[in-house]
């Protein structure tokens, strides 16, 4: 049985939050379709609200405290992200921005995600599209088409036939397609290790070393 | 053992008078540091070079030729040299004058500078920062080894029959000091040539510390100057003492609010917490100090941070007391204890020209371009 290693990030602010629901049924989604095609899932929920001190303070000291580290190397190293936000003026909340933005710019590359976002109307359901996707596509990450947005009438026809939960099967669908295509995630990227040596740098394969 | 202090030489407002330093009075203060270094009996004294405000030395002969005529046994180095930035060529010469007017007292720490505004002024690309490292450091390490050097690269203009003096006192070049905070690179180019690899080891997490000497340790046996726990491994640390603690702490917290790096950020006890920072009390910072041997290994220079973040010059000679009186001498003793023989000290003029069978002098007498002759007794 392969085991998959699922992170979900939420950036929502109040708690309870619609962020986290949305958050929490697109997981639940998704590890049922993986668990069904024979995976073994393992699921880590982020709670970016518990994190917001140390994100502001990575962005000032350029390095991450070591809570937020941690949760940096479980998304880092996930198989597949369940990236969710609450939508403020026009686009992901700050929070959900300043963690992104505190990763390294390599370290979702080739990452299968799939965005949600939650909002005071429908009207905002586009900024997925022209907020979130766009930052995913700068971060190199494989985006399954089906983005998820719910917003308050959603909830309120929450029945497990409801057209939100249509979205969120189609989706949870398409990014366990994208994991399942990967061999499973080996960890997060070691940013120590040494991938050249001196001789490479120094454009001559065929020098001594100094003594 | 060498224990010494490093100053980045930032002019910064004073946040619990609002007052802030001119450059004459901060440049003064540097000097006052250096001096005090010395008088309290520590090793080494390192000043960094920065050519934009808030920083001061953008000068670093300049600053430690003076101190060098001012003290007997001071060791004077860099933290860092912009090896990115500068022309190696100039770098040879200065710090070889520098070497002889100090008598050996002499050595140096390689950085690239992380301000990317700074390269342009000097004609450089911040992107080829690596590149620029590797390629000036090959050429300065030739130009202090070889007499007559002729040279093509791809980062300045070609050299041809060129002799960069003066030579380096004795025939040995000044030791060199890599320092980085996480570029693997930096690690690796240390190892190469066997020269020593610093880690800044201040602002960052132990982590980071940790991994960088392992690298360098790892690869510094791989190409052949000795086992990895030979390897000349230096770190730096930041320290504020009270005999209290509790006075330490209260005395600090301004400055450490309001630091430029980290101000506004972390509070001050999860800053202690996550990075090498100690405020407290002088057996603290021996313990904690103690400690840094733990996850690098024994090593052979600590540096502390005692003058930034506005601290008036008379705190910081406080703080030089408590360190050369109460922290180094049990340090010192502390260390050796712990180091194995096989263990090298840091390497000093005078180690370096031991290992080179003796002093010779390494003058390079000019010749007579039309008869070719050397003038008589002279050699090249």
């Amino acid at each position: 049985m392969i085991r998959r290693t699922l992170a979900v990030v939420s950036a929502g602010l109040s708690q309870p939050s619609s962020t986290r629901l949305l958050a929490d049924q697109l997981a639940a989604a998704t590890r049922d379709e993986l668990v069904r095609r024979g995976s073994e899932v393992e699921l880590h929920v982020v709670d970016l609200r518990e994190y917001a001190h140390d994100v502001v303070n990575n962005m000032l000291t350029g390095f991450a405290p070591s809570a937020l580290r941690e949760v940096i190397d479980t998304v880092t190293g996930a198989d597949g992200l369940i990236a969710v936000t609450p939508i403020f003026s026009a686009s992901y909340n700050g929070l959900f921005k300043s963690f992104f933005d505190v990763l390294d710019s390599e370290s979702l590359v080739d990452r299968p995600v799939l965005i949600g976002a939650t909002g005071g109307t429908a009207r905002h359901s586009l900024a997925l599209e022209h907020a979130v996707r766009p930052m995913f596509a700068y971060l190199r990450s494989v985006v399954v088409p089906t983005a998820v947005f719910a917003a308050p009438e959603d909830w309120a026809d929450g029945t497990a036939d409801g057209a939100l939960r249509a979205r969120i099967r189609r989706a949870a669908g398409e990014l366990a397609d994208q994991i399942e295509r990967r061999p499973p995630a080996t960890g997060p990227a070691d940013p120590f290790a040494l991938t050249t040596d001196f001789l490479q740098m120094l454009g001559r394969g065929d020098g001594e070393p100094v003594n | 053992m060498q224990f010494g202090i490093f100053t980045v030489g930032d002019v910064t407002v004073d946040p619990t008078t609002g007052r802030e330093p001119t450059e004459h009075e901060r440049i003064k203060a540097m000097v006052a540091i250096a001096l005090k270094a010395e008088e309290v009996g520590l090793d080494v004294f390192a000043t960094g070079e920065h050519h934009n405000p808030p920083f001061v030395p953008s000068s670093p002969t300049t600053m430690l030729g003076y101190i060098a005529a001012r003290t007997e046994r001071l060791l004077l180095s860099t933290a860092t040299t912009l090896i990115t930035t500068n022309d190696p060529v100039k770098i040879a010469e200065d710090y070889a004058m520098l070497q002889h007017l100090s008598d050996g007292r002499v050595d140096l720490m390689m950085g690239r500078g992380n301000t990317g505004p700074v390269y342009p002024w000097f004609g450089k690309d911040i992107r080829a920062g690596i590149p620029l490292a590797i390629e000036n450091y090959d050429l300065l390490h030739r130009l202090w080894r070889e007499d007559v050097v002729d040279w093509k690269g791809k980062y300045r203009t070609p050299l041809q029959s060129f002799t960069s003096t003066p030579r380096p006192l004795d025939g040995v070049p000044p030791f060199v000091w890599h320092g980085s905070i996480r570029s693997p690179e930096i690690a690796e180019q240390a190892a190469y040539y066997g020269d020593g690899f610093f880690a800044n080891h201040i602002f960052w997490p132990k982590e980071h510390t940790q991994r960088m000497i392992a690298l360098y340790r790892q690869r510094y046996a791989h190409y052949g100057h000795g086992s990895a726990d030979q390897a000349i491994v230096g770190l730096g640390g930041q320290v504020f003492m009270r005999r209290n603690s509790q006075d330490a702490v209260r005395e600090f917290r301004p400055y450490f609010d309001n630091a430029p790096v980290y101000g506004h950020g972390p509070s001050l006890e999860e800053f202690t917490r996550e990075t090498p920072l100690t405020v407290g009390s002088p057996q603290q910072v021996i313990d904690r100090t103690l400690g840094f041997r733990e996850y690098v290994g024994d090593y052979q220079r600590q540096l502390f941070l005692m003058d930034h973040a506005g601290l008036p010059l008379k705190t910081v000679l406080e703080q030089l007391d408590l360190l050369g009186e109460e922290v180094v001498p049990v340090l010192r003793k502390e260390f050796a204890a712990l180091r194995p023989a096989h263990v090298p000290a840091a390497p000093t003029h005078a180690s370096l020209v031991a290992a080179a069978g003796g002093a010779k002098d390494s003058t390079v007498h000019a010749v007579d371009d039309v008869t070719g002759k050397a003038p008589e007794g002279a050699t090249r």
